[in-house]
């Protein structure tokens, strides 16, 4: 189980994030899309509104996201 | 490439032209090689053996990133859960080449599934055999090791709030998926395989428990606009 002691950051999981936000499949659909405009310095979030505000409220999308990210912004040896 | 056997693809493999509505034009060369392979009649087994060493990489990439978490796992447990990974993928790529409409490079698009695949086995790995916290004991929301955190009147009275309007604003299942969820930390890809539905479902579900929260709160006075949660 994740602790979450303090319950500041509590609330804000429970409350989620304010501003609109796609879901989980849209996310997934447009994830590679908006991971390439990001390398490439374009502003990804005005192409695909309410995906940044996901990854607010989902941890599984954001780490799908980060994880991407890394992969393909290094071409990472394996 | 991996000496292990491939998934065996019957009844998923994309037929040949598959992914046909994906544009050529304007593709990387790289793109259009898979695209061409892919489709391609005749054998397109190697292609495939090449597809699935590209997803094994991402998965194990993606279990790389992860390991720390799992230290109670050995590395040919960890390499277990790549491979199995990239066979899903594999089954999901090309499931899905039809879908594929050339807004990324083909291996873009491609490493999201090993991804996915891979941490949607991480999560459930991590908490097989763990039972689910759904029913929790509101009262106990927000409740911290260091009174200074919540003794702010101003706080304590939107925390007041919040727990009653869980009580008693939200139907039991969306009590029991946000307290799970935003509260206890279950990942949802593991409660949507405990629950028996997906994790688009669950995060709606979710995401109408929040708004009905934050409608509930502003209109008794509350300011919910906040820093989003880390």
């Amino acid at each position: 189980m994740t602790e979450r002691r303090d319950p500041h950051d509590q609330l804000a999981h429970v409350l989620g994030p304010s501003a609109p936000e796609v879901g989980c499949d849209a996310c997934f659909e447009q994830l590679d899309r908006y991971v390439e405009l990001e390398l490439a310095g374009i502003d990804a979030d005005a192409s695909f509104p309410g995906l940044r505000a996901h990854f607010a409220g989902c941890p599984a999308c954001r780490e799908e996201h980060d994880s991407l990210l890394a992969l393909i912004s290094g071409d990472a040896p394996f | 490439m991996s000496t292990r056997p491939l998934p065996t693809l019957e009844g998923v493999t994309s037929p040949p032209h598959a992914g046909a509505r994906a544009p050529t034009t304007g593709l990387d060369p790289e793109s259009r090689e898979w695209l061409r392979c892919l489709r391609a009649d005749g054998d397109r087994d190697p292609c495939i053996a090449r597809l699935h060493h590209l997803l094994l990489r991402a998965a194990r990439f993606e279990v790389a990133r992860r390991k720390a978490s799992f230290a109670y796992l050995r590395g040919d447990d960890l390499d277990d859960i790549a491979q199995h990974a990239a066979d899903d993928a594999l089954v999901s790529v090309l499931r899905r080449l039809p879908d594929f409409r050339g807004d990324s490079r083909f291996t873009t698009w491609a490493y999201k599934f090993a991804l996915l695949e891979a941490s949607v086995k991480l999560r459930k790995r991590s908490w097989q055999g763990r039972e689910l916290p759904l029913e929790p004991d509101v009262w106990s929301l927000f409740a911290s090791d260091d009174p200074s955190l919540s003794d702010a009147a101003e706080q304590a009275e939107l925390l007041s709030a919040v727990r009653r309007l869980i009580a008693e604003e939200l139907t039991p299942h969306q009590r029991s998926v946000l307290i799970a969820l935003a509260v206890n930390g279950v990942p949802i890809d593991v409660l949507a395989a405990r629950l028996n539905t997906t994790r688009g479902a669950l995060y709606k579900t979710l995401h109408d428990a929040r708004r009905k929260l934050r409608a509930r709160l502003e209109q008794q006075g509350f300011s919910t606009q906040m820093e989003d949660a880390t």
